[in-house]
């Protein structure tokens, strides 16, 4: 009944390319960018931004990056916390040398470096494939991480081997750093993931997105379709690596506020690609329904019990996280292997043609 | 039965400059080997513009071999192939598509996780040009050019009589059906000349006689040349204009149907000869 979508006929290619072809999913929209832009803002707690919007933002952004690369191009990577971490420390170089540059661009900026380290790092996908490739991500996991940690210019040689994020003004507002507020971090953040999330929208349905897809499905085949394998996937590497970076520069600068080598290691990778893989693979969608389920369910589940009235330990809460996720992760990956975004697919299915049976 | 086609449609095909009846592609003195596996053996033939040009012979003679040294997957070892008047030996499969030469494949491979308008989409993926920040947009150039091509895929789709299943996911079709979708992802591609490998393998007669059709008529009405592979014989004998035999990677006869069928050679190859 929500979704009938009789009488919306559609009468030129056009509008049958249009990003809603039923109008119902462009009111969804639009309800959630109220929620997010409005209703949000006004009433969530310091706590609720810093633990909560802003992560899931984030985390969905990285999440976005693997996608392309693993979802919609077929190639598994296991390097994606390495590859937020170069552009961590690209948008930390960029800042620190020209202290006057827009934070904005020094994100965008950040994020080729992202790109052209995947991009070297994707150089093997052309000969391997599958699990074989995802070693040599794995490669550029330890070897980046290393770096990192050597590499003391990057760092700027100070002491403590972390990059601490300075004061950033952008018009006069704190955006980044200590004194920054969480509700101007989570604007920006918001920002910079909707403007991204539409262009790889734009790319993945368009011939690109298809170019990578018929990769993804049958490589040989699509070489015979006249497409050229290794510039579709040095493509894939670049976009996803490059989307990957400006998340990690929003991880340090708008979130964390500091970092040190240790935080971009694999379990930050492994993170991304749970959230990746639950929300769906080769779906836009999926990576924000898998960054609320992973990111935003063991912040729900600490704090529930203390608001009920239960109070648990803190160590019992940590445990039961590890046990509710992990027991979901399995029961998602065993009843919909395509992930929350499938499931939503199907439940629009019968929305729309409820109430009949078929 | 598909007389009403559109003159766009007519008009599709590379426009090459070479008249109906001359050499568009020559084979000469091929010969492909693995290892020590002799596949193909010293074969030369022709393709003329606007045939259907037919390879047959038993199972292992080197057919779809000689396919794939057509269109670059292979690079033979030995003999040159010269294609709209340009010789090569070596090239990719992204340069012969590039040139005008798409296939269809022996077992089907369609990209299955796509929609078939996607998969024959696909197949015009060389033809569109737009770059990645036309992309990005897409309101504008790069969503022109995307109804440019959707217009003529849905021509293709008409053609194919497969408008019913434009949004289904390829995977969850029959099997006959996904060869039809698989020679509009070919058709797609706009070549002047279609390599099919075994269109037919595995259809019951109707489904035979519906892609016997749609065979026919890509050549007659797109003027598209097509060098077929198949094994039902009364299939090629009616379709083709020529036939080339093919035993144990050596060339046993060439002509037209008729000559090919009262040649002894081939009779012995297919029936074996008494001991």
């Amino acid at each position: 009944m929500l979704y009938r979508i009789a009488g919306q006929y559609k009468t030129s290619y056009a509008a049958d390319h249009a990003l809603f072809p039923v109008r119902q999913d462009a009111y969804l929209l639009g309800f959630i960018l109220v929620m997010a832009f409005v209703v949000f803002p006004m009433t969530a707690s310091e706590f609720a931004f810093r633990a909560l919007l802003i992560p899931v933002l984030i985390y969905s952004l990285a999440a976005l990056g693997l996608n392309i690369l693993t979802g919609y191009a077929g190639q598994l990577s296991l390097g994606t916390g390495a590859f937020m971490g170069v552009g961590a420390y690209a948008c930390y170089k960029i800042v620190t040398i020209f202290p006057e540059l827009n934070l904005v661009v020094a994100i965008a900026l950040s994020g080729f470096f992202s790109a052209a380290v995947g991009v070297a790092f994707g150089l093997p996908s052309l000969r391997i494939k599958g699990f074989y490739l995802a070693i040599a991500t794995l490669a550029a996991q330890f070897f980046l991480v290393w770096l990192f940690q050597k590499w003391s210019w990057l760092y700027n040689h100070s002491s403590s081997a972390a990059i601490q994020v300075p004061n950033i003004d952008m018009f006069g507002i704190t955006v980044a750093g200590p004194t920054a507020r969480a509700i101007t971090q989570y604007y920006f953040v918001l920002c910079v993931v909707c403007a991204v999330t539409i262009f790889a929208i734009n790319i993945t349905r368009g011939r690109i997105g298809r170019i990578w897809k018929s990769v993804r499905d049958m490589d040989i085949a699509a070489e015979l379709v006249g497409i050229n394998l290794m510039k579709a996937k040095l493509t894939a590497f670049f976009v996803s690596s490059y989307i990957v970076g400006v998340a990690g520069a929003l991880f340090v600068f708008l979130w964390r506020g500091a970092a040190e080598a240790n935080l971009f290691e694999i379990p930050l990778s492994f993170r991304v690609l749970f959230i990746a893989i639950i929300g769906g693979l080769g779906s836009i969608m999926g990576n924000y329904l898998g960054a609320i389920l992973i990111v935003a369910l063991p912040v729900v589940l600490s704090t529930v019990p203390a608001a009920l009235g239960v109070p648990i330990a803190s160590a019992t809460a940590e445990h039961l996280n590890i046990m509710i996720v992990g027991a979901l992760i399995i029961t998602f990956l065993i009843l919909e292997p395509h992930g929350l975004a499938q499931l939503w697919a199907t439940i629009r299915e019968k929305f729309i043609l409820w109430p009949f049976p078929h | 039965m598909n007389a009403h086609v559109s003159p766009q449609a007519v008009s599709l095909g590379h426009e090459d400059g070479i008249a109906p009846g001359a050499e568009l592609l020559r084979v000469d003195n091929v010969s492909l080997r693995f290892g020590g596996v002799k596949a193909i053996t010293d074969i030369s033939f022709d393709i003329r513009k606007g045939e259907i040009r037919a390879i047959i012979g038993p199972n292992g003679a080197g057919k779809t071999s000689m396919l794939n040294v057509i269109n670059g997957f292979y690079t033979p070892q030995e003999g040159t192939i010269t294609f709209r008047g340009v010789e090569r030996r070596g090239m990719r499969p992204h340069h012969a598509v590039r040139q005008g030469i798409a296939r269809t494949f022996q077992n089907v491979a369609l990209f299955k996780g796509m929609s078939t308008l996607d998969n024959i989409m696909a197949g015009r993926s060389t033809l569109m040009k737009r770059n990645m920040l036309w992309q990005m947009l897409w309101h504008g150039p790069a969503l022109a050019e995307e109804i440019e091509h959707r217009r003529k895929v849905e021509e293709i789709i008409d053609f194919l009589e497969i408008e019913h299943i434009r949004r289904t996911p390829v995977g969850k079709l029959p099997y006959g059906l996904q060869k039809r979708v698989e020679l509009g992802r070919a058709l797609a591609m706009e070549p002047s000349l279609l390599l099919l490998d075994e269109p037919m393998a595995g259809m019951n007669l109707e489904e035979k006689e519906d892609m016997s059709r749609f065979i026919l008529d890509v050549n007659r009405q797109r003027g598209t040349t097509i060098a077929l592979i198949e094994h039902d014989m009364g299939v090629v004998m009616d379709l083709s204009d020529r036939v080339v035999v093919l035993d144990y990677g050596k060339k046993i006869a060439d002509g037209t149907p008729d000559e090919v069928k009262r040649n002894q050679a081939v009779i012995d190859a297919y029936l074996g000869v008494p001991h």
